[in-house]
């Protein structure tokens, strides 16, 4: 029983700090905007800007904005190559990790981009 | 009909509130007549949520938009099979799936039951019942499936998200939802144990098929998952870490735990305290899994508090109580929970399966804490933060190698106490086996990937076990009734359905977990843009563009989505493999401000995989075409049309037909260079045949023995519970 216990014990303090030093903070593009460190990995959230998706090559540009943002103003400029989701278009809720790149634009990991999961998008719409 | 439905709800509602009152009064000495009346209020409950679905459901096949929530996830265009999905799809539909599923389970428990277990049934009705009545609450008081259309029925209706028509659709959602209201039967009957202070093996003996049952159906629900992932999603992985799908993976590992835990209680009376908290774990994260889902609580805390919503409220609240209530009562009852033995040997057979207990909940604590970081983190130091798949794959790897070759071991060694000869001579087979795994995996050039080449050797130990027990208990059986080895094989499984299921399923958690190590070692990813007759290579493999294709798809006569694809033929060292199309749909969407022809190219779209999978490979291909060299196209058809007003309406849906052809064509005959994403993933296939052999072990350890197995059991049963009955009374 005492090994077990310390092994649990153990594992809850690897866990614990490891989540820490392993996690990227979650911020908003608006919070972006308003400061990032350069080198640091960020995980936003946030709507793809409307008519803000080009592509050039295999590299994707686009904007994304805050949720609840009205306009575009502080919207944060996205350098992505990897994979999409299929539900990825304009106003759709995407998550993405991201690093502070050169200018104002951030680029992010290759293969981050993820969706919400389509059972929440029609939750959303009644909301 | 929305009425009727309502009034469904009402008079359900009432009845569960009567129901909970009638079965607490019941449990007392005496007082069976009301017992026996909340048995019936459940029966009554049952029938009256399946009206309401049936009405639902109708009202979905009819197209009756005066159904706000038919109006906005169907349409006439929506094709049979998918109006009958679209019940589901939305956030009052999915809750009136659970509540019908819910109150047919009890009302299936409670009629299997019947006349047994009489002071321990009340306690569960009741904590049933109030499982049904906060949904029908919620149903009633949030959100509401029968809300109709202020104004009158619209003439269409928005269509089901594109993204959902997927045959797993149908099967998908009920088998999680099966999962998550099938793990309430055994925490409904715990708690009434508690209570009752009945705490022996009788309410575990009447409640393990559930539990089986629960972790069948989540299994079930978490295989399509992946499977829609991986072929529909477009991006060629079958899992992700996503809450939505840790959600249904938590309920499962702690159900994984208990029906391996049962067995020690059942054989031996230990670890009841173990056996009643893991029942009660695994009822409660099937509340937090829909709770997941349904409050999107994840994705924005700040919204959750500020904007008040109310299901997320109502969740919460019901999760405190269980949690609260179920810690309250266990502690209350710890002495009843003492285990009547102790581990004798470390080298026994109670001893593995407790330690592989441990770490099935060692993972259920991992992918917790992993999935609710971001309010963990947000809670105790202000900032959000959220953890991706690497930090999962860290903790999770090496446990889950630890838990095949535990699961290895466990069968293998007798109850109470191993000898030690016995040991190596079972063991000395599996571990040749895993050795030459391991150098077979070395040979093969995998060496740059320990984990991988670990997990081979775990698994292939664990089939060696597995093998084994096969081998020697159907040969054993031939030399004693001198049947042929397979009909020895078949009456063996027969006779020990529960055993050698159980087997199967190790069997086939094996096979998944190299399918899942080799796919995730050793997968070529490339995303070129490719023009036609360019040539990519990927994994060994050359992919020719050969030639683009474009079409519409039509239902009914109106355009469903336009189609742009391409053809491929793969090649290996110059020889040909396969050929592969894969395309991408162009739903129309009802957004007028896109413009006449714009509308047809701007909704949701979604990906067609071109797949070619084998036994030890898969070759996966998706197009994004480049729409981009049409944007002028359309603007100027849009412009056209959008001056061109007076048009009569056939003339003018006649002429749009014909622009948008032209367009498709165009594209067709000059077509831009595409984005592709091509992966060459090995064993994959093994993941979804793993998958299978569980399942399929799944069912044979569930279904109920032939007869005479039957009475063996039932007297061995009873011997124990006259056993344990003694010891309480004394």
């Amino acid at each position: 029983m005492g090994v077990a216990l310390s092994t649990a014990v153990l594992l809850a303090a690897a866990l614990v700090y490891t989540s820490f030093s392993a996690s990227s903070e979650a911020v908003r593009p608006s919070q972006l905007v308003s400061h990032a460190d350069p080198g640091r990995s960020y995980h936003l959230t946030g709507k793809v800007v409307d008519g803000s998706i080009h592509k050039a090559g295999g590299t994707m540009f686009f904007k994304v904005r805050d949720r609840d943002a009205k306009s575009a103003a502080r919207a944060v400029e996205i350098r992505y190559t990897g994979s999409v989701p299929d539900p990825f278009k304009d106003g759709r809720e995407v998550i993405v990790d991201v690093r502070k790149g050169s200018g104002s634009t951030f680029v992010g990991a290759p293969d981050s981009l993820i969706t919400k999961c389509p059972s929440k998008f029609s939750a959303k719409k009644q909301a | 009909m929305a009425v009727v439905g309502r009034a469904c709800l009402i008079i359900a509602f009432a009845v569960t509130l009567y129901g909970i009152g009638a079965a607490i009064h019941g449990a007392r000495p005496g007082n069976r007549r009301f017992a026996e009346s909340a048995r019936r209020a459940v029966y009554a409950t049952a029938g009256l949520i399946t009206f309401a679905f049936v009405i639902l459901e109708i009202a979905f096949l009819r197209s009756d938009f005066s159904f706000a929530t038919v109006a906005t996830h169907s349409s006439t265009t929506t094709p049979l099979f998918y109006k009958a999905a679209a019940a589901w799809s939305s956030q009052e539909g999915s809750l009136l799936l659970w509540a019908f599923l819910l109150s047919v389970w009890s009302s299936v428990v409670l009629t299997i039951t019947r006349g047994r277990l009489r002071d321990v049934t009340p306690y569960a009705t009741a904590v049933l019942l109030g499982f049904a009545a906060f949904f029908i609450g919620l149903l009633l008081f949030s959100a509401s499936p029968f809300d109709t259309v202020a104004g009158g029925a619209p003439a269409e209706g928005t269509g089901l998200n594109p993204l959902l028509r997927h045959p797993s659709m149908m099967t998908h959602p009920i088998a999680l939802y099966s999962g998550y209201t099938l793990a309430a039967v055994p925490f409904a009957f715990a708690i009434g144990a508690l209570i009752a202070r009945r705490i022996d093996a009788e309410w575990i003996a009447a409640t393990r098929r559930f539990a089986l049952a629960s972790w069948l159906a989540l299994g079930i629900g978490l295989l399509l998952g992946a499977r829609w992932s991986y072929v529909e999603l477009g991006w060629g992985g079958y899992w992700a870490w996503d809450p939505v799908e840790n959600a249904a993976l938590l309920p499962w590992l702690t159900a994984t735990a208990l029906i391996h835990s049962v067995q020690i209680q059942e054989k031996r009376g230990m670890l009841k305290i173990w056996n009643v908290s893991l029942t009660l774990a695994t009822g409660t994260l099937a509340i937090v899994g829909t709770f997941l889902v349904r409050s999107g609580i994840l994705d924005s805390i700040h919204a959750f508090v500020e904007q008040g919503n109310t299901i997320a409220w109502a969740f919460t609240g019901l999760i405190a109580i269980i949690c609260a209530g179920s810690i309250g009562l266990v502690v209350s009852r710890r002495a009843l929970l003492a285990s009547e033995h102790r581990i004798e040997s470390l080298l026994s057979r109670e001893a593995v399966f407790l330690m592989n207990n441990l770490v099935l909940v060692a993972i259920t604590f991992v992918v917790f804490w992993g999935t609710f970081f971001p309010l963990i983190s947000e809670a105790l130091t202000g900032t959000k933060h959220a953890l991706g798949p690497p930090w999962f794959g860290k903790y999770i790897v090496p446990l889950s190698i630890i838990l095949a070759v535990l699961s290895g071991i466990g069968p293998l060694l007798s109850w109470r106490r191993a000898t030690a000869v016995n040991t190596r001579r079972n063991f000395v087979i599996p571990v040749g086996i895993a050795v030459a795994a391991v150098a077979v995996s070395l040979a093969l050039g995998s060496g740059h990937r320990p984990a991988a080449v670990l997990m081979f050797g775990a698994c292939a130990f664990l089939l060696g076990c597995v093998g084994q027990e096969f081998w020697r208990g159907a040969g054993a059986r031939k030399a004693m009734s001198g049947e042929s080895l397979p009909v020895a094989l078949v009456s063996m499984v027969r006779r020990n359905r529960r055993r050698y299921g159980g087997y199967l399923v190790h069997a086939g958690v094996a096979l998944l977990f190299v399918g899942i190590a080799a796919s995730s070692a050793f997968q070529h990813v490339t995303t070129p843009t490719l023009q036609v007759g360019q040539t990519t290579n990927v994994g060994g493999y050359a992919i020719h563009y050969d030639r683009p294709t474009a079409g519409i798809s039509t239902h009914d006569g109106r355009l469903e989505k336009i189609n742009l694809g391409s053809d491929l033929t793969v090649r290996k060292n110059g020889k040909f493999v396969t050929r592969l199309h894969t395309e991408r749909g162009y739903y129309p969407t009802d957004d007028a401000s896109l413009g006449v022809v714009g509308r047809y190219f701007e909704g949701e779209q979604t990906s067609e995989v071109g797949l070619k999978a084998g036994a030890a490979r898969d070759i996966w291909s998706v197009i994004s075409p480049d729409t981009d060299p049409l944007k002028n196209v359309i603007a100027q058809g849009d412009k056209v049309f959008g001056n061109a007003k007076n048009l009569p309406p056939q003339m003018g849906a006649a002429l749009l037909g014909q622009a948008i052809t032209g367009i498709v064509d165009r594209y067709k005959r000059n077509p831009p260079p595409a984005q592709f994403r091509f992966i060459v993933s090995p064993l994959v296939t093994w993941i979804w045949l793993g998958a299978l052999v569980i399942l399929f072990g799944g069912v044979i350890s569930i279904w109920p023995p032939p007869g005479g197995a039957t009475r063996r059991v039932r007297a061995a049963y009873m011997a124990r519970v006259g056993r344990e009955s003694a010891a309480t009374t004394q």
